[in-house]
């Protein structure tokens, strides 16, 4: 059931290259954007480096959250979803998963290269894409109940980063902290068990609360 | 009393300008608050006003043959 | 005598009991509000490390008491409403939410406008300022989302649902933030409260919570009432309301 909904979502995904690019794209542009404001002496850009990755990271995911839904809920498929027998939970959490993977995982793949043009040493950026790869679930799981409850809301792309930025904060400080912490020598064990355990809470309970968004939103 | 004239204890040891200054922004904001939700309040009133008066406009210019 | 508390559920009935209690916490917070101010400013001694800045405690620190405070009672009220399915629940959750997020915005500028003389900057990234400045953003974030769902049903119900998701957060954001700022410059000068305070400006700060508090009551009844008016403009009870008022 989970696999098959993820299944789908990723064939629909490849259907339309675009959206996965664009969300890449818009993190690439962002990040890059930075050492031209910043200016370009290294040392400062080395400090910088995990905040700004993880800050591009935070609205690059949070851009493509409007999508989650909206493609299903014009067509009507999302009104199936509901009355389907199959628990709304797994589907939700489904979804979360397949939005994930298309827009979470990409920047992950992409943060190391990033990091280089931060001159960031190895030890750090391994720390920065594991931190990655643990952070941006949660984004996408928070981000569902965003996206569940601005759903064909007008002006609901903006609506969304309101509702659910305060949310990712925890996600933030945590994710950039532990790079911070691994180059300063603190060891990022503390960073990545928080996040570990932001992460469980968030599969745990956000699928519930974004399907209740959901029958909200439908009613 | 720790104030022996007014204009010490507006001058507040010094501070009076940061102390008087939450102050004052405190007071705005109740007050502020306060008639937002009667100008709300008058708004209803009001459009519950003109809703009513074209009915009765209505009826009499129907009936005049 | 069992209290049928269900009486006071239906709006038209909470409409006249709240127009009752109105008045008398108006009353009560204005009352509070003087008592406490001059023992503020006319009992209290002057602080002996921080002179008479610290005169602010007495509205800043009611304002972040009653800006977490409403924030718990909103989700409450959100959370009864979305269980029940009770329409007054989530009325009075809406008329919560600007006066908790106007105590914030004053917890925020009263503290900036402490921390200037105190710790020199307007702003420092205290643990406390700025999960309050998150709460203000939580504050935000509920207003828009019922402010941008045109059907109030959905908007009652999508508030609560981000209410309750915001009062989880609160205690994360906390321990999140303050994980973080001790991890950055080390413990910040922490403002000269409760252990050594003197007991008249413990009392001024207890009463002025407590103007604040009957304020935040009136304020939320009054608004309510306002609300009812809105969302039950089609019932009867409200068109023979409006023609008394009128005649």
């Amino acid at each position: 059931m989970l696999l098959w909904i993820i299944q789908r979502d990723l064939l629909l995904a490849m259907r339309r290259q675009s959206d996965v690019l664009t969300t890449l794209f818009f993190f690439i542009i962002v990040v890059s954007l930075f050492p031209l404001s910043v200016g370009p002496e290294m040392n400062m850009l080395r400090t910088m480096a995990p905040g700004i990755v993880w800050v591009a990271a935070l609205l690059a995911s949070m851009l493509s959250l409007g999508r989650m839904f909206s493609s299903d809920y014009l067509d009507g498929t999302l009104e199936q979803m509901l009355l389907s027998p199959h628990s709304l939970f797994l589907l939700v959490l489904g979804k979360a998963l397949a939005h994930w993977l298309v827009t979470g995982v990409p920047l992950v793949l992409m943060a190391p290269i990033l990091g280089i043009q931060y001159d960031l040493p190895a030890d750090a950026l391994f720390v920065l894409t594991a931190s990655l790869l643990l952070g941006t679930p949660i984004l996408s799981l928070i981000g569902a109940i965003g996206a569940a409850l601005t759903l064909g809301l007008r002006g609901g792309g903006v609506l969304v980063s309101l509702l659910v930025l305060p949310l990712y904060i925890p996600v933030l400080i945590f994710g950039s902290g532990a790079v911070e912490a691994s180059s300063a020598g603190l060891g990022y064990g503390a960073h990545f068990s928080l996040l570990g355990a932001f992460l469980l809470v968030a599969v745990a309970f956000s699928p519930w609360a974004t399907a209740s968004s959901l029958r909200i939103s439908m009613e | 009393m720790n104030w022996e004239n007014w204009s010490e204890f507006f001058a507040m040891g010094g501070y009076g300008f940061y102390v008087w200054g939450s102050y004052v922004v405190s007071f705005v904001c109740i007050v502020g608050e306060v008639m937002l939700v009667s100008k709300r309040r008058r708004t209803l009133q009001k459009q519950r006003g003109l809703i009513h008066e074209p009915t009765t406009k209505e009826i009499e210019n129907e009936t005049t043959p | 005598m069992a209290i049928n508390w269900f009486k006071y559920s239906s709006p038209a009935t909470y409409y006249s009991l709240a127009g009752k209690l109105i008045p008398i916490f108006t009353v009560a917070a204005v009352l509070l509000a003087i008592a406490g101010l001059y023992i503020g400013f006319f009992v209290a001694p002057t602080d002996f490390q921080q002179g008479e800045a610290y005169r602010i405690i007495f509205i800043h620190v009611p304002a972040a008491w009653m800006s977490m405070f409403l924030y718990l009672v909103m989700a409450f009220w959100a959370a009864i409403g979305l269980a029940f399915n009770t329409r007054l629940s989530s009325m009075i959750a809406t008329a919560i939410a600007p006066t908790g997020a106007m105590f914030t915005f004053l917890a925020l500028w009263t503290g900036s406008l402490w921390g200037k003389p105190m710790w020199g900057t307007w702003w420092v990234w205290d643990a406390r300022l700025t999960s309050e400045l998150i709460l203000l953003f939580l504050y935000i974030g509920f207003m828009s989302l019922q402010a941008a769902i045109d059907d109030p049903r959905r908007a009652d119900k999508a508030g609560a649902v981000i209410a309750l998701v915001g009062v989880v957060n609160i205690p994360i954001i906390y321990f999140s933030v303050n994980w973080w700022n001790t991890l950055h410059q080390g413990a910040s000068v922490s403002l000269t409260q409760s252990p050594k305070m003197a007991s008249t400006m413990l009392l001024g700060m207890i009463i002025m919570s407590l103007a604040c508090w009957m304020y935040a009551i009136a304020m939320t009844l009054i608004r309510s009432r306002v609300i009812i008016l809105e969302r039950e403009r089609h019932t009867a009870w409200v068109a023979e309301l409006h023609e008394k008022e009128a005649a």
